[in-house]
């Protein structure tokens, strides 16, 4: 793919994102997905985890969903750490994460709702 | 850390956390000279002489989390073990410039692994900071900007995940041409 070429396709996506942008811009009732990104949590696989939840976000095409980040936050051992936020739902926070988790934390968690228990620490 | 990519993350993100709006990351692989360099330059709040001089003490933290803070400490670590090096500049509320060197023929060189990912996941969570990563190899320049294409991409966010993606495909595809693959 030259550079030239690329660039046109830049240009088809920014147009295919602005119509999906369009259809939801009132919308504060978003999810968010926290990934640790301290050392701990990169040392650990942090950096593929989050690029799964990414690809599986634009295969699914959600447009509802926030990726951000946190840094250590003291337990380290536990990383990848990966919190789920839905809207006025408490905090699920999710221990030891791969990538494969991760896809299926978006897909049974952030998509259908399903709290995936047994890879969750409760109450932190 | 498994791989050198893995630690420009781990730096840039302490830039990040030190509120810089501009990193620029730099990869220099000359074999002639038989090394290797990571730079990360940020213009983030700085550190003065004696906080800089204690940044790659694996038992200094700024953090209360924990007693230990070890980004930089591994890094340089993983320089040394090279017969490389490491130097840290900083001003306050300037900016820091993190260096390190490795010795590029060394059997312990960690390998450099996977930079697309490093700078793809740098723009998805910080879409607000302006990234600019330079890789020099050999004689061969790339160089990436998100001010371009954030110009390019008008209101559409740099880190909407079609437009990730395409970042992550770009920079793949670009660093593969740099290393001579089609």
């Amino acid at each position: 793919m030259g550079v030239i070429k690329s660039i046109e396709e830049l240009e088809k996506i920014r147009d295919q994102a602005r119509e999906l942008i369009n259809l939801r811009k009132d919308n504060e009732n978003k999810t968010r997905i926290v990934v640790g990104m301290g050392t701990c949590g990169i040392s650990a696989g942090a950096r593929e985890v989050l690029m799964a939840i990414l690809d599986e976000i634009k295969k699914r095409n959600l447009t509802d969903v926030v990726v951000t980040e946190t840094g250590c936050i003291g337990m380290c051992r536990f990383e990848p750490l990966v919190d789920v936020i839905k809207p006025n739902q408490p905090k699920v926070t999710y221990v030891n994460v791969n990538p494969e988790k991760a896809r299926q934390i978006v897909a049974r968690h952030v998509v259908n709702n399903q709290v995936i228990d047994e890879w969750v620490i409760p109450n932190i | 850390m498994k791989e050198l990519s893995l630690h420009v993350l781990d730096i840039a993100e302490n830039s990040l956390r030190a509120g810089a709006t501009e990193v620029e990351i730099k990869i220099v692989e000359d074999s002639k000279e038989d090394i290797l360099s990571i730079e990360v330059k940020d213009n983030g709040s700085g550190m003065d002489d004696e906080t800089a001089k204690k940044a790659i003490d694996p038992f200094f933290t700024t953090r209360t989390e924990r007693k230990v803070g070890l980004g930089l400490p591994l890094l340089a670590q993983a320089a040394k073990a090279t017969g490389g090096g490491i130097a840290i500049q900083s001003t306050p509320s300037k900016g820091t410039t993190v260096r390190a060197w490795f010795k590029k023929s060394h059997i312990d060189l960690q390998p450099l692994g996977d930079m697309a990912k490093t700078i793809s996941a740098l723009v998805a969570l910080h879409p607000e900071v302006d990234f600019i990563y330079t890789h020099v190899k050999e004689d061969r320049v790339f160089c990436f900007s998100t001010k371009e294409l954030k110009e390019r991409l008008q209101e559409v966010p740099i880190n909407n995940p079609l437009v990730i993606d395409w970042i992550l495909r770009f920079l793949k595809e670009s660093l593969n041409k740099l290393s001579g693959g089609a």
